[in-house]
């Protein structure tokens, strides 16, 4: 029996999403409408809303206030930051990350989506695609988003037309074609009047798809997770010292891909000293198997000296170990790149000193267009190469998001000013 | 839009089943005293097998994760990144339902091993004492040190001053809290505050950052991309942490549950004497004086939440077990917060303010 079938993490359960879109795409009326239709919104909360819309004297309820968890939110109208919200329903439960569409909160964007399953990319059906939309869309390609849903809003007020529809879905396909993304749905709906949120409603009886609820409850999400390569970056060495304890040497981490078994043949990375599982220790007991994303405390055979920010990985599905790599950098903060500057890299649990040495190029997200660059601003997004003071263990962020992707850290405001997703490297 | 007004009726439906049918493990407690609120659900009969057999289920002997279990995950790598990057952090454990569930996953994070921080508790005054009684039973229970400091030393100190000496003492926690980072040089404190409780809340990262005011910034927040937390702080400042963040009340009871975690009594439905006070039930004690009016009234209740005696308030219900507690969060319609906390309702941003201030 093979660890696997053994035991699983059914990811099937929890399903972590994004919105995009812009202010006026109805973007905060969707979310009100899914919360709704699906029982989710409390009473006290409507009844709060409700208050505040009658006191501004509309005569509706206005379900945007029940994203907009801030003040300035409030009394501006915008919604400025990355808000969660949680509902359930008998299928799964859900996260949403809510983010806002403006340009200069793109760091939000990236911010929701870095942990997301799927994303919805609203579209106004009499806009179409605008060059925020296919902004949107190469974030989530960037981010390696593995589901993308293009929701085609306010078909309510261009006549339920099948045809605009449908422009609009080639218009969004010949855009996508450049990017990495394999699974694109397409649902017209009105977010306003409900239909093909939750409900099909009456007015879209020539799409046969499935509405937006439909596709949450069954996207397939449980090959999103890498299950081959066994990665567990040590986070705390657990020494209790104790009479009973004396020799326990446990190294506690959350196992980010693949699994393991009691007895399998692993290797101390970035040192290559070898052992092999001893115990697979947990509050609850000893396991066999442990798989990811599971927490667990490893203690092998020998008596190695490994501590925290290295890495346990089996030998047949090594990663790589260098001082040297690429990646795509998109950086977040309004003081830019200084390539003279040394910035920290966090990458799993390993912090490093680190220097850009090379801006490959910028990509001008509308265009998908590569431009020569001499810093990155706030929101923009290049490809560099960077030079670390220690080795790190990573693989292709496209491979395995868990060891492919890092932060980068300003030492003087402790700031996180960049996210970075590492490149295969070239042969 | 305008459906929404009249559909308060339709709102009231339950989510059928949810409870059961995603996590089975969670209702072992109903199951094992024969509590069958939610045992009417039609999709339990296809759990009859399992949940005969309750030792089986304790035990976790089922290969299949589920939600709660990467949740907890989730939670355990919160805390060791904390222990592994923070000099100087604590938990706070206020003997409340979700400081219960971060200590059980303190516990998960790091035993055999003792807990790489100290619990402490911020003593408004105003608790109550069978809460009190139970936060010096677990912290003993777990062998791990316990420091308080105390609302009622500031206020002596004169860092503290109250317009009268009953009213709510919630938002001055702040004081004494920053008091006590400042005596410890605490620069990370690890809170159960979730997103899913109040609106400001659901907008903070899971690693929060506090200016040397013990300010919170919502404006200008770090960023917080995949799970690499970003614990950096220079001496002065410190970092809050969330670890079930992402949890909701449900979550919590369904957590409690499995974990067969005790609460305190207060928790589960007993007699109390209350008075009806604005949209509330507000329970009687030294700190609560009749207005005009006013009937003192015997009545079932239980609380969602344990804080501030003067502005928490209990809920009707009849639920006395964990198990009935789900199935009745399973179907509420009233959040946490508007529930039972009065100095929630003050205004659209009372906590986004009290943060602002230092609140956890």
């Amino acid at each position: 029996m093979s660890a696997i079938e053994s035991i699983s993490f059914d990811h099937t359960q929890l399903l972590r999403f994004i919105t995009a879109g812009s202010v006026d795409d109805g973007k905060s009326t969707l979310i009100g409408r899914l919360l709704h239709d699906s029982k989710s919104i409390f009473e006290d909360q409507l009844s709060a809303i409700t208050h505040t819309s009658h006191r501004r004297g509309m005569e509706s309820v206005d379900l945007s206030l029940l994203t907009d968890g801030l003040q300035a939110e409030r009394e501006q109208g915008i919604t400025i930051d990355v808000a969660y919200r949680y509902f359930a329903t008998p299928k799964r439960k859900f996260i949403i990350a809510d983010t806002p569409g403006h340009e200069q909160y793109t760091r939000n964007m990236v911010t929701g989506a870095s942990t997301a399953n799927l994303a919805i990319i609203l579209i106004d059906a009499r806009k179409g695609v605008l060059t925020q939309s296919r902004r949107h869309a190469y974030l989530a390609s960037l981010v390696g988003i593995p589901h993308l849903v293009v929701a085609v809003n306010k078909m309510d007020l261009v006549g339920y037309s099948r045809e605009v529809f449908e422009r609009i879905c080639n218009d969004f396909a010949t855009f996508a074609d450049g990017l990495s993304l394999s699974n694109i749905a397409y649902i017209p709906m009105s977010a306003l009047h409900g239909d093909m949120v939750v409900e099909r409603g009456d007015n879209l009886n020539w799409y046969q798809g499935m509405a937006l609820m439909d596709l949450l409850e069954n996207v397939p999400i449980d090959h999103d997770i890498n299950l081959d390569d066994f990665r567990f970056p040590v986070q705390w060495v657990c020494r209790p010292q104790t009479e009973e304890l004396h020799d326990f040497r446990g190294y506690m981490g959350r196992i980010e891909s693949g699994f393991i078994g009691v007895g399998d043949a692993v290797q101390v990375l970035p040192s290559g000293l070898t052992s092999r599982i001893k115990e697979i220790v947990t509050y609850d007991g000893l396991l066999d198997y442990a798989v990811a994303p599971q927490s667990v405390t490893l203690t092998i055979e020998d008596h190695l000296d490994i501590s925290r920010g290295d890495m346990l990985i089996k030998p047949a599905a090594m990663p790589h170990v260098t001082k040297e790599f690429e990646a795509m950098l998109c950086w977040l903060s309004e003081q830019s790149l200084d390539p003279r500057r040394k910035y920290l890299v966090k990458q799993t649990t390993r912090v490093v000193k680190a220097l850009v040495s090379r801006i490959d190029y910028r990509v001008d997200v509308n265009t998908l267009r590569h431009e020569a660059a001499e810093t990155l601003k706030m929101n923009d997004i290049g490809r560099v190469a960077l030079k670390v003071h220690q080795p790190l263990a990573h693989d292709p962020y496209q491979r395995n998001h868990a060891t492919g992707s890092f932060i980068v850290i300003d030492e003087a405001n402790n700031n996180t000013v960049a996210a970075g997703m590492i490149c295969a490297a070239k042969d | 839009m305008d459906i929404l007004l009249n559909n308060i009726e339709e709102l009231t439906t339950p989510v059928a089943g949810f409870v059961m049918k995603n996590e089975s493990m969670a209702t072992t407690k109903s199951t094992v005293t024969g509590e069958s609120a939610v045992a009417n659900e039609s999709t339990v009969a296809n759990e009859s097998t399992v949940m005969s057999e309750p030792v089986a289920i304790k035990r976790r002997t089922a290969r299949q994760l589920g939600h709660l279990d990467a949740l907890e995950s989730e939670a355990i790598h919160i805390m060791r990144e904390v222990a592994a990057e923070c000099a100087h952090p604590a938990l706070l454990f206020s003997g409340g339902k979700d400081s219960i569930v971060l200590l059980r996953l303190a516990e998960k994070a790091f035993r055999p091993g003792r807990f790489p921080f100290p619990l402490m508790h911020i003593d408004t005054g105003h608790n109550f004492p069978e809460v009190i009684e139970f936060r010096d039973r677990r912290a003993k229970q777990l062998g791990e040190r316990l420091i308080v400091r105390s609302m009622e030393d500031s206020i002596r100190q004169g860092r503290v001053v109250l317009r009268s000496a009953n009213q709510s003492r919630n938002a001055f926690q702040s004081v004494t809290l920053l008091d006590a980072i400042a005596e410890f040089r605490f620069d990370a404190c690890i809170g159960g505050a979730r997103r899913d409780e109040e609106k400001a809340r659901a907008k903070e990262r899971i690693f929060s950052f506090r200016d040397e005011f013990g300010q919170w910034d919502p404006k200008n927040q770090r960023p917080e991309l995949w799970d690499l937390y970003n614990t950096r702080v220079h001496p002065g400042e410190n970092i809050r942490v969330f670890p079930i963040s992402n949890w909701t009340e449900l979550d919590v009871w369904e957590y409690i549950a499995r974990e067969e975690l005790e609460v305190p009594h207060i928790y589960f439905a007993h007699t109390r004497d209350v008075i009806r006070r604005d949209r509330g039930l507000l329970p009687l004690s030294h700190l609560v004086q009749l207005k005009e009016g006013e009937q003192v009234e015997s009545l079932v209740v239980r609380f969602r939440t344990v804080g501030d005696m003067s502005c928490t308030c209990p809920v009707q219900s009849t639920a006395v077990s964990v198990g009935e507690i789900i199935a009745e969060t399973a179907i509420t319609r009233i959040t946490e917060r508007g529930a039972t906390r009065m100095d929630d309702q003050t205004s659209d941003a009372s906590m986004e303010l009290r943060k602002k201030e230092g609140y956890f």
